[in-house]
This record gives structure tokens, C-alpha cells and sequence, in this order.
């Protein structure tokens, strides 16, 4: 909307006009969060009216919202605020936001973060401002690599996961030639990095790779040559939106009907909602969590649907996890002082509904076991949400890097 | 095989393919803001929620009332160009005469609610929409493998691009149209309903936007966002185009379509702006656009 459409003059006004509106509109939507510093407040930073909005989004702020309900509204007499905005996919955005949540509105710790360029960002803010920052929805495994840093953590799962999860399967199973359709962003090369990694440690070949804008609609010249490359194996290094049109896509112009294996590297359960059940039958994922494993994930589904009438993602129930270990942690060191509440979320384990048996390490990787899924047949699918059988289980020491592997300088 | 500049041959037809196919789109959608601008001077900024808005209603008639994919390519025009009736009647009749920037405002003010609302109600990840059965699978041309339903959304465009073209340019009705926009005074003076002529000038132009939305249904995921990501495109080729010019929007749309396509094979990641500087050429040097006519 910032595009000349009409001749110079009114053009040039027009975009000075817009150009002011938008700034105003950012920088307003931080600034209605202002409120006194008392309390512990936490701030909930992601997409949410663009190609990640279903992918976490406001579902996620309501996650962030369970937790702090079933944590008791409150720490150490303290009362628990959660705030939220929209970063719009923007790292300048998401950075003058979470700027003004720190300085001005008394924010202590921010999550979510979806999207790695604005992750990244953040990331370095926090160290800088020496704030807690919890990333859950972003991917990229830079975040406890070499962008590390003492206050920062990651969450639900980042680009090895995914790339041990759905490319070691796939490998296995005799995909060995790979072609990548990748996000031209940060997060889209760290996936494809971390894949071609380990497609290569498991004896495969890359035979190429393409990369498309970010919020891309039509795919259908980038899966043109993905055929072109008679690999066996087309790796859709993108999420959300993106990841919906590539699938679909993929299937008009024959791809998987021809023999390749489509391997959606980053999907949850609200693309493959989007997509139905028919589209994106056999597809092989990785993902933290699924309502459906047992009882204890099935009770937290079950309520996060009659609050959102849909279940939640690893995302939303990584979000209501952080937050909820972020509030224990808090607890545990009798104060809101960063360094404090840093040392406690690496010490104490992580056991809730998402994160069983989890421990963090000293970058702040979060390590918990990962599940690789099939989407189910529509045949098979016996309930409403019903999409995923369980193929297997990656135990957390295999899906994620080990401290020395992950190139992050803390010890 | 036969390589051009260091790409396959093979590779290069389909690209040209895939950019008309995609040209298809920005055609009847620049075609349908060239008309409003035309004849209203209003600069449509709802343009992509309407077409988004032409994709829903598709999904919602299939969901709801079993309206099959053939009769919602006839019925959703009709609806979306009611609402645009509403919208001309209710909204833009109050600020005809004035600057086009309160047009434009306008337009885009709507469009953020129509968008927000439907964000709301079905979220972003948007809705399937399956192909009509007559119209699924393939043929393989040698150098690509052509989806039917791909085809198929070429022929019709071209249909519906040249049979716009030939009531505006060629029939008596068109003849008033492009009177009215000349002189509204005179015409009236002729007793020709100059206000009735506009609202279905605008009702015209917002169902092409519906109807490229059932065209779209099936190839992209019915979503929200669907409009926004197209409309700043489509923009730039009505101003490359020319504004107002109905030939210009159809053949720019198709050439910048056919154009990004090949930028795709060339040089990816320029795909996304090459349209974007085509135009700021185009403006420096033909400020009036490829087709228009200057002042």
C-alpha cells in the first residue's frame, strides 16, 4: 500500500501520508500497553494478521493466557499481565516494539517470536536491554548458535529438529536426492542448511534449490523446476501460508503423482487444518506436540478448544509452556532479576504438557523429546482434528544439537 | 537439449506458460480497476478484498448450499457486484467530485475491514477449495506438465477480457459510458441516467474482481490475505498499462505476468520487484503508461 498508483504528484503525497499513518499506527500499538511497572508483566510478540497468523498468532497470547490462569494469576504477590502486539513478519517492527515493551511499558520477558528474522532481532535486544526473551514460534537454530546469548532461550523446536525429524525419515526411506523450494529469509536458509546437513550426513545428494519471497502466492514456476531437478525428494524449507500454496500446488502440477516425495519441513496442525485432510494425506512431519498423544496433551487440547474452537499447534502449546516455566522460574529465584530467573529456567526441569522430560542447556536450548507424524487418510480419521498417527519418537539428545555441536560460545 | 542464455528451452516455455497463467489474473483484475478509474475516477482499493471476497463466497457456496464450482463462476459475480452496488450507493456517491485520494482512502479503509472480518471468522490459513472434477489432472506438452484446470483459466479471461473490451469499445452502451465520463452534464441533458451508468460501471468492474476470485479458488488457498498479496501488482500494471486505458490493463497484465515468469528462471529472487521497476521506468519515461493517453 506504498506504492505509486497514480501520477507523481498525488502519488508523493499520498505516500507521505501513508508512510506517517503507518508509523503512528506502530508505534500506538505499544504504546496502549502502558501501565505502571509493578507486577511481572509478559510480552506475547508475533505475527498476527499475516501468513503466520493461524501458525501462532492469537492463539498463541491465549496459550500464554492458560498458563498464566493455571499458574494462579500471580507470583510472588505479585499480580501477571500478559500484553500482546503484531509484528507484522518486520524485524524493525517487532524491534521498536519490544524496545518500547522494555523501556518504557515494564515488560520482563518476551515470547513467541515467530518469524527468525524478528527473533533474531529481538534476540539481540534482549542481551543488550540483559531481558529474558523465550523464542518459541521462530525456527532457526542460529538463535542458540551463534546468536546465542546468556538470557536468551528457545523453546519448541528450531531447524535441526526439523531437519533430523522430516529429512532423516525421508532419507531413510530412500529420498536421497533432495531439491529445496526455500523462504528467502533467515529462517528459510537455516532450514535448508540444517537439512542439507544431514541429507548429506545420511548419504544424500542436494540437487538444488530456489528461493521465493516470503507471503509468496503462486509457486507454481519455482515447483516447475523442482521437477525440472528429477529429484526424489522436493524440501519445502518454508511455513504457514507459504507452505499451504506450495502443497497444494504441488499436487495440481502432478509432483507427487509423478514419484517425488514432498517433504513440508515446518508444518503444524494448523496448516494441514488448512489444507484438509485430502490435500495433505501422507505428508511426514515433526512436531513437539499433538493434542492426541495421551491424556495429559488431550486434557490441554480439549480446554484450549472450548476457549479457541481449534487445538492447538506445538506453538501454542510451546507458548503456554514457556510462559508457564517462565513464572516457575520466577518463583524459584524469589525475584524478577534477570540473572536470577536465567540461572533457575536452566536449572529446573521442564515437565508440563508440552515439554516432558525436558531440560534446558546453557545456551538456552530447550531439549525435549521431538515426534515424527503421518497426516492420517481422511478415511482414517475417526474425530473432528483427527490428523496424525504417530510414526516415532526422536528422543530430545537426538533432534537437538548438543552444546558443543550447536557452535554457541556460552558454556 | 537446447538451451537459451544458459536455461533449457523446455524450461523457458513452461516459465512463458506459467506467466501467462499468471497474467490471467492481473488481467481481469487491472482490467476491472482500468474500467472503475475509467469511467468513476475513483482508484479501487477494494479491488483485492473483492476478489478475495469472490473466492470466499465460492467456499461459502459450496459449504453451505452445495453450489457447485460452475454455478458460482455465474452467481458469485452477481453477488460480489451487488455489494459493490451497496458499497457505490452507500459510500462512494458521497465524495464523487472530489480528489481521487478520498477514493482511494475510502477503498482502502473498506478493504481493511472486509479482510479484518474474515480474519476473524475463518483465520489466516484459509480454506480448500477443490477443482471442479471435469477440470483435474494434467497433460504433459513435452516441456511441461500443464494442469487442465491452468488451461482453463486462460481461455476464460481471454473470454472474459475480450468480451469486456467489446462492450465498452464497440456496443451503444459502452458508446454512453465513455460519454458519461466525458461529459456527465451533456449526457444527462441527452436523458441518459448518468448515476445508474456509474453504479453499474462499478458494479461491472467489481464483479470481474469476483469472478477472477472463483477463477483463483481452486489454485490458491482460499485465505484472506489472498487480495492484499495481489492488489499492489495489479496496481502497478494499470500504471504501467496507462489508468484508464481497458486495452492497456489486458495486455500489460498479460506481458508483465509473462515477464515475472521469466525473471523466475533468470534471476529468482528479482521475481518479487521486477513489475515494481518496470513501472518506475515506465513512469519516467512515459509518465502517461504504455497505453495511455497523455495530457
Amino acid at each position: 500500500m506504498r506504492k505509486d498508483t497514480r501520477n507523481p504528484a498525488v502519488s508523493a503525497r499520498l505516500t507521505a501520508w501513508l508512510a506517517r499513518t503507518t508509523a503512528v499506527a506502530a508505534l500506538a500499538l505499544g504504546a496502549s500497553q502502558a501501565l505502571a511497572a509493578d507486577g511481572v508483566k509478559i510480552g506475547v510478540l508475533n505475527d498476527q494478521s499475516g501468513v503466520y497468523a493461524d501458525y501462532g498468532g492469537k492463539w498463541s497470547v491465549e496459550a500464554a493466557r492458560m498458563a498464566v490462569e493455571d499458574f494462579g494469576g500471580s507470583v510472588l504477590g505479585q499480580k501477571i499481565e500478559i500484553v500482546s502486539a503484531d509484528h507484522q513478519n518486520k524485524p524493525d517492527i517487532g524491534s521498536n516494539i519490544a524496545r518500547q515493551w522494555y523501556d518504557v511499558d515494564g515488560v520482563d520477558m518476551i515470547t513467541e517470536l515467530t518469524t527468525s528474522s524478528v527473533a533474531l532481532a529481538v534476540h539481540e535486544l534482549s542481551k543488550e536491554k540483559k531481558k529474558i526473551d523465550i523464542v518459541v514460534g521462530a525456527a532457526t537454530s542460529r538463535l542458540t548458535g551463534d546468536a546465542c546469548q546468556p538470557y536468551g532461550f528457545h523453546w519448541a523446536f528450531d531447524t535441526r529438529a526439523l531437519a533430523v525429524g522430516t529429512g532423516g525419515a525421508l532419507t531413510k526411506a530412500g529420498g536421497n536426492t533432495w531439491f529445496f523450494l526455500t523462504a528467502d529469509y533467515a529462517f528459510g536458509y537455516q532450514l535448508e542448511e540444517d537439512t542439507t546437513k544431514l541429507v548429506k550426513e545420511e548419504g544424500g545428494k542436494v540437487l538444488g534449490s530456489v528461493r521465493h519471497p516470503l507471503n509468496n502466492n503462486d509457486f507454481s514456476s519455482f515447483l516447475l523446476q523442482a521437477q525440472a531437478s528429477q529429484a526424489k525428494v522436493v524440501g519445502l524449507a518454508n511455513a504457514g501460508l507459504d507452505t499451504t500454496n506450495s502443497v497444494k500446488q504441488a499436487s495440481e502440477f502432478g509432483i507427487t503423482a509423478g514419484g517425488q516425495k514432498l517433504a513440508g519441513l515446518l508444518m503444524t496442525l494448523a496448516e494441514v487444518h488448512g489444507l484438509g485432510l485430502k490435500a495433505s494425506q501422507g505428508l511426514v512431519l515433526t512436531e513437539g506436540y499433538y493434542w492426541d498423544l495421551d491424556d495429559k496433551s488431550r486434557e490441554f487440547g480439549e480446554r484450549f478448544f472450548k476457549r479457541t474452537q481449534r487445538m492447538p499447534s506445538m506453538i501454542h502449546a510451546g507458548t503456554y509452556s514457556a510462559v508457564l516455566s517462565y513464572l516457575k522460574a520466577v518463583k524459584a529465584a524469589g525475584s524478577k532479576d534477570t540473572e536470577k530467573v536465567a540461572a533457575k529456567l536452566k536449572e529446573l526441569p521442564v515437565d508440563d504438557v508440552f515439554g516432558r522430560g525436558g531440560k534446558v542447556l546453557a545456551n538456552g536450548r530447550m531439549v525435549h523429546d521431538m515426534y515424527l507424524f503421518e497426516v492420517k487418510k481422511p478415511e482414517d480419521s475417526k474425530k473432528p482434528w483427527d490428523y496424525y498417527k504417530l510414526l516415532a519418537t526422536i528422543p530430545g539428545d537426538k533432534a537437538f544439537f548438543s552444546l558443543a555441536e550447536s557452535g554457541c560460545p556460552i558454556k | 537439449m537446447t538451451t537459451i542464455f544458459g536455461v533449457p528451452a523446455a524450461a523457458l516455455y513452461g516459465q512463458i506458460l506459467i506467466g501467462l497463467i499468471n497474467g490471467s489474473f492481473y488481467a481481469l483484475l487491472s482490467l476491472g480497476l482500468a474500467v472503475i478509474f475509467g469511467l468513476l475516477n475513483v482508484i479501487n482499493f477494494a479491488h483485492g478484498a473483492l476478489y478475495m471476497l469472490g473466492a470466499f463466497t465460492a467456499w461459502l457456496g459450496l459449504q453451505y448450499f452445495g453450489l457447485n464450482y460452475w454455478a458460482a463462476l455465474v452467481v458469485v459475480p452477481i453477488v460480489v457486484g451487488l455489494f459493490g452496488i451497496v458499497i457505490e450507493r452507500l459510500a462512494l456517491r458521497r465524495i464523487s467530485g472530489l480528489d481521487p485520494l478520498y477514493g482511494l482512502l475510502l477503498t482502502f479503509g473498506l478493504t481493511l475491514v472486509i479482510e479484518g472480518l474474515f480474519r476473524y471468522w475463518y483465520g489466516s490459513s484459509g480454506q480448500p477449495y477443490a477443482p471442479p472434477p471435469q477440470l483435474t489432472g494434467g497433460v504433459n506438452l513435452g516441456f511441461m506438465f500443464l494442469p487442465i484446470y491452468r488451461g482453463w483459466v486462460v481461455i476464460a479471461s481471454v473470454i472474459v477480457c475480450f468480451a469486456t473490451w467489446y462492450v465498452i469499445e464497440r456496443t451503444r452502451l459502452g458508446a454512453y459510458l465513455r460519454a458519461a465520463t466525458e461529459n456527465p452534464a451533456l449526457v444527462k441533458a441527452f436523458g441518459i441516467n448518468v448515476p445508474l451508468l456509474i453504479t453499474l460501471t462499478y458494479a461491472g468492474g467489481v464483479a470481474l474482481a469476483g469472478f477472477a476470485g472463483v477463477l483463483a479458488a481452486p489454485i490458491y488457498q482460499v485465505s484472506p490475505l489472498m487480495g492484499s498479496n495481489l492488489i499492489i501488482v495489479v496496481f502497478a500494471v494499470v500504471v504501467v498499462g496507462g489508468m484508464g486505458s481497458i486495452l492497456g490493463a489486458i495486455v500489460t497484465g498479460y506481458l508483465l505476468g509473462v515477464l515475472e515468469g521469466l525473471t523466475k528462471v533468470f534471476y529468482p529472487p528479482a521475481s518479487a520487484i521486477v513489475i515494481f521497476v518496470v513501472m518506475a521506468v515506465v513512469l519516467l519515461v512515459r509518465p502517461a503508461g504504455l497505453f495511455g493517453r497523455g495530457d
